[in-house]
């Protein structure tokens, strides 16, 4: 009897992979630089699968490359999205080598991370346009969202009907104003979250089941 | 050390600029002029209207204001460029960046408002909302001094 169960069992686990509705989905984390989104990508892949994505810091474009983490099994409300997080670097129009120098940096170091930083936002301009299903949309609660990185970088991902999460990081800092994103972007939904302090990650996990699911 | 201060205001037409902005010799009528900031006595300003930019191709778009914005000028585009020939101009700006030569670009435009109104047959007609108003320049030589939906107020500077 057991046997024929576990038969069963492995048939109906089989089955339910050849049978899935489709590949897991990219979802791509996008942003200005230092808005939070490496910290979100270890969030989420810590919660789920115990790994992190990569180094975090509070020097502008740490991440200089995107960084997938595939398979992140989500579980809500007793059903399970599959998602791939591609973690990307932040978006800009302009870098410059020296501003890196004021983080204790050498000179030849900086140029270095000037020059794979510009590498790493023209590959997340083409993640954006060919490879992503949808995008997680990090703003630093604490700065005016009223950039024209974020109006056209909406603008974009409106543009080819990809679903989008706005995400206002940072709420656990004193200078948090929510509202001021929600304001930036009325036609999106707004949630906040702190990524650091892991506040409000339930309602993240919900939208990203809703949405992306 | 700022040579001139631009008040871009797309009612108003504000922008008038005591320093001779626009004298513009020798415009060969490519949109181009190499020469234009060489007498170090000014910042050109390029104004395209719509309908010139309207029979290029999304990268000679792009060719036409980098090699203006690399020149040291400012491109005031008319009628701005749709959301996927402005992912194409950070990723082409982002390849074109040296240490020491060229550090990228500001760009502002006015911030889409409408953009939940647009209509299905709207964006299947290729009408994109893309009619707005853009100024862009280099990053070293524009800095904007505040932008809301219906003002952009820019500080131009010469190299």
């Amino acid at each position: 009897m057991g046997l024929l169960t576990n038969l069963k069992d492995s048939i109906s686990k089989v089955s339910d992979r050849l049978f899935a509705d489709e590949e897991p989905k990219r979802i791509g984390i996008y942003g200005p630089p230092n808005a939070g989104k490496t910290t979100l990508a270890n969030r989420i892949a810590r919660d789920w699968t115990g790994d992190a994505v990569g180094p975090e810091s509070h020097v502008p474009h740490e991440t200089r490359r995107a960084r997938r983490k595939e398979g992140v099994e989500i579980e809500r409300n007793g059903r399970t999205v599959t998602i791939d997080i591609v973690d990307t670097p932040g978006v800009t129009t302009k870098v410059d080598y020296k501003e890196f120098l004021d983080h204790d940096m050498e000179k030849d170091d900086a140029v270095r991370r000037s020059r794979e930083a510009t590498e790493g936002v023209a590959e997340a301009m083409h993640w954006l346009r060919e490879d992503v299903d949808g995008v997680i949309y990090v703003l630093d609660s604490t700065t005016d969202p009223f950039t024209q990185v974020n109006t056209m970088l909406i603008g974009i991902i409106e543009s080819q009907d990809l679903p989008v999460l706005i995400l206002a990081n940072k709420t656990d800092l004193p200078e948090s104003n929510i509202q001021r994103v929600a304001n930036a972007f009325p036609q999106h939904e707004t949630i906040p979250l702190s990524a650091l302090e892991g506040d409000n990650m339930d309602e993240v996990y919900d939208k990203i089941a809703e949405y992306f699911g | 050390m700022p040579e001139a201060t631009s008040n871009v205001d797309g009612g108003d037409g504000i922008g008038d600029d005591p320093d001779g902005i626009g004298d513009d010799p020798g415009d060969d009528g490519s949109g181009n002029d190499s020469g234009g900031n060489d007498d170090g006595n000014g910042v050109r300003i390029d104004l395209i209207s719509g309908a010139r930019m309207e029979g290029l191709t999304g990268m000679e778009k792009i060719r036409l204001i980098l090699d203006g914005v690399r020149d040291g000028n400012i491109v005031i585009l008319e009628e701005g460029l749709s959301p996927d020939e402005e992912s194409k101009l950070i990723e082409v700006t982002m390849t074109e960046i040296n240490p020491d030569e060229f550090s990228g670009i500001e760009i502002e435009t006015y911030p889409k408002s409408d953009a939940g109104d647009q209509t299905l047959l709207d964006r299947l007609m290729g009408r994109e909302s893309a009619q707005k108003l853009t100024v862009i320049g280099p990053a070293n030589q524009l800095q904007t001094l505040h932008k809301d939906e219906t003002l952009i107020s820019a500080l131009v500077s010469r190299k």
